[in-house]
């Protein structure tokens, strides 16, 4: 089984299927893949200007929307400023 | 189910998935279920400088439905034992 499991209480990174990035901690899911997140944040991606987070709080993300969820390696998160990342936003879903 | 079986023995080698947001993502697969969700571990996106959201991030989850191909390695599967078993099953539905 190719569950979450091993995901809950992790700070991970959400990709959802408009391309969007959000960054929490995992609360919960289920067999659907429908997520909660707590303390969750909107990491907002572009080419003219750093990295802008947007605070959401207890976010809860429907499965069907769910891309990809990543564990974020916290030393390896922090060690990066986001202000100086320039990067084109991830790709919307295209079926 | 049977490409699921294949996923299954497949666990622990090296595979390429591409979503259809265009991002690809090599790793270690981990663990497959009955959706194709993939579990990948030590996990590198293709052209790291375009994409560096996923810099901090060592395994994922990928959702079965957004998966475009994966690209497996040819040696691990067996395709004469996949076509038997691709004949075997549909023979089998023809038969029901």
């Amino acid at each position: 089984m190719s569950s979450l499991q091993g995901y809950v209480d992790r700070r991970v990174l959400l990709i959802l299927q408009d391309g969007r990035a959000i960054v929490g901690t995992m609360a919960g899911y289920d067999q659907k893949s429908n997520v909660v997140l707590s303390d969750s944040k909107e990491r907002v991606y572009s080419i003219d200007e750093g990295v802008e987070e947007i605070p959401l709080g207890l976010y809860l993300v429907k499965g069907d929307m769910v891309v990809l969820i990543g564990e974020i390696d916290e030393v390896l998160d922090q060690a990066v400023d986001l202000a100086t990342v320039r990067a084109e936003p991830i790709m919307p879903i295209r079926y | 189910m049977l490409i699921f079986s294949v996923f299954k023995t497949l666990t622990d080698q090296q595979v390429t998935v591409e979503l259809k947001n265009d991002l690809s993502i090599t790793g270690i697969l981990k663990s497959v279920d009955q959706f194709l969700n993939i579990r990948l571990d030590n996990i590198k996106v293709l052209d790291e400088g375009r994409h560096p959201h996923m810099m901090a991030v060592k395994n994922c989850f990928i959702r079965g439905s957004v998966v475009r191909y994966v690209q497996l390695p040819s040696e691990h599967v067996d395709t004469q034992l996949l076509e038997d078993a691709t004949r075997r099953e549909a023979l089998s539905q023809v038969k029901r």
